[in-house]
């Protein structure tokens, strides 16, 4: 009697559950890991009187184990046994437990609060910008002096250079990038300026040459439309450099636009510009890129201005409205990060729970 | 219907994408990475389409005599040598592997190494102490120059430490305080695009 307590004494705890918050096809494993095993070896078997199948081997540090190679909802029996030079020890059988798929991922809720907070306030703000209320926005030193650069360069006669940054169209930077383009190519083709749009990605400039050719038709210039001024150069980072550079060395455009997603090239980009004594304007969401334009540049797009550049051109109340929702969102996150802050001096901990996301 | 039909497909796809953030279920989560194998496939695509324009832009230049039209005989000899020596001896080993090694690489390269003098040349204009802000980021790029080079420690033990402050706490507080913000101005596009507020992206358009 008294060995029999002192087995299940020594054997490893383990529990079994299914994971939450997944499709149900998997189950999670815990236990209490022991210093004195190397190893873990699980077992699982789908009826207790089944043989167990060794289905893995663990070092001596695991704790957990997530099995994502079961069926949702077939039952499962589990059995972890701890390897050391003193010999093996298996736990006790866990089960059976089979995994439920769940129909929300409650681990997110806190995300989908916070979304659904910032779409209402953007969506009551557009609200009130259709019923003709006058919404105040604050002035953005950079998108307020495209328009200024863009005249500058129709007034020297030299062309407007359009960089929408070397990545693809499935990046928010370069989708921000070309809804300003569209604001931009108006007023060139208004002007009669020319506008070069070099890209770097195939699908960046087919979209590109739409864009630029329907803000001239809209403006009523479609004579104005070079289709071979938004032309692909090279999918390579450092090609694409020297290229743009080439035009504006070449070329001398006298207002240089940096929108969009930027690596190393910024800065090769942005002096190269200022050598040519071109008035810049440069935005983009990466902080690590930031400082190099924000030294280089006339004008920096700083993160969320970007976003809002195109909005900000186009004056209609509704994206103005827009605007207004998302700084009343911003508002309401910068209350709660304070909060947030004093919770944890404190160490109260509420806001830090909620807001977790493991 | 030029102008509906894709604010339909922006529409339906995207907050299919959202939905499908939240919910585990198997169906969703197939669904959404099909969505992205079909972009993967119509990037493959893409690339006959970026190879087309090239040759297009190049070939105009050269047939109206453009100026440097003779730099873009180069760029087509090149784009043919590339491919034929591609297609030919595959891409490991043989030409192509040498052209990749010793031409595309190199030039790379260089252009890289350009970085190093404008970022001397940048910093040279950024850190003229000519307004109170400029004189803080003067002072804080010495510290940190100083602090992250062996001789800053035996000057005072204390640079390193303070160097991992000033990058830790400040720096970082700055930078997530930008991503933040432009987090937030990332859900607001996003809403004015689902909605088909925001339309100037597939060729412009008012509400």
């Amino acid at each position: 009697m008294l060995l029999i307590v002192l087995v299940i004494a020594n054997q490893i705890a383990l529990k079994a559950f299914d994971t939450p918050n997944d499709d149900g096809s998997s189950i999670t494993l815990e236990w209490k890991t022991d210093s004195k095993f190397q190893f873990y070896e699980i077992f699982r078997a789908p009826n207790l009187s089944d043989e167990f199948q060794k289905i893995c081997k663990l070092d001596g540090g695991a704790s957990t184990y997530v099995d994502a190679q079961v069926q949702s909802g077939v039952q499962y029996y589990y059995v972890v046994k701890g390897l050391g030079s003193d010999g093996d020890t298996p736990s006790e059988t866990a089960g059976p437990v089979s995994g439920a798929a769940q129909i929300f991922n409650l681990g997110r809720i806190n995300i989908a609060i916070c979304i659904i907070i910032l779409f209402a306030a953007i969506i009551y703000y557009i609200t009130r910008a259709r019923r003709g209320e006058k919404l105040f926005v604050r002035k953005i030193p950079g998108i307020a002096a495209m328009e200024e650069a863009i005249g500058r360069a129709t007034e020297m006669g030299k062309p407007v250079l359009y960089v929408p940054g070397i990545m693809d169209i499935d990046e928010p930077e370069t989708i921000a990038s070309m809804s300003i383009l569209g604001r931009v190519a108006e007023k060139t083709a208004e002007y009669g300026t020319p506008l070069y749009v070099p890209t770097s990605k195939a699908m960046v400039m087919s979209m590109a040459q739409q864009v630029v050719k329907e803000a001239a038709i809209r403006v009523g210039r479609p004579d104005w439309f070079n289709i071979d001024n938004v032309n692909y150069l090279t999918d390579d980072q450092f090609g694409y450099v020297s290229a743009v550079d080439g035009i504006m060395v070449r070329e001398k455009p006298a207002t240089n636009f940096y929108l969009g997603k930027f690596y190393a090239e910024s800065l090769i980009l942005a002096e190269t510009g200022f050598s040519t004594g071109a008035i810049q304007i440069a935005g983009t969401a990466l902080p690590d890129q930031l400082p190099f334009f924000v030294a280089a540049c006339d004008y920096t797009l700083i993160g969320e201005e970007l976003y809002a550049a195109s909005a900000y051109l186009s004056q209609e109340p509704v994206q103005l409205g827009s605007l207004k929702g998302q700084d009343v969102g911003k508002l309401i996150f910068v209350v709660v990060v304070i909060l947030g802050v004093l919770d944890r001096l404190i160490g109260v901990d509420i806001i830090w729970q909620l807001f977790s996301t493991n | 219907m030029k102008q509906t039909l894709p604010l339909i497909i922006v529409f339906g796809f995207g907050f299919f994408v959202i939905v499908a953030f939240f919910i585990p279920l198997r169906g969703f989560q197939d669904a959404s990475q099909t969505f992205e194998t079909w972009y993967t496939g119509v990037i493959a695509f893409f690339v006959f389409v970026g190879i087309f324009n090239i040759v297009k832009v190049n070939v105009n230049k050269i047939q109206r005599r453009l100026r440097d039209w003779q730099y873009s005989i180069m760029l087509l000899f090149f784009l043919v040598l590339m491919m034929t020596a591609g297609f030919v001896g595959g891409p490991d080993g043989g030409l192509f592997d040498y052209l990749f090694e010793h031409m595309q690489i190199p030039l790379g390269a260089t252009m890289f190494s350009l970085l190093a003098f404008f970022v001397a040349s940048a910093a040279f204009r950024a850190f003229r102490a000519r307004t109170p802000e400029a004189t803080l980021l003067l002072i804080a790029a010495v510290l940190v120059m100083i602090g992250r080079v062996p001789v800053g420690y035996y000057v005072w033990h204390g640079f390193p430490d303070l160097v991992e402050w000033i990058m830790n706490v400040p720096n970082t507080a700055a930078k997530r305080g930008i991503l933040f913000g432009a987090d937030l101005g990332l859900i607001s596009m996003a809403l004015r695009v689902l909605l088909g507020i925001e339309r100037s992206y597939m060729g412009g358009g008012r509400e």
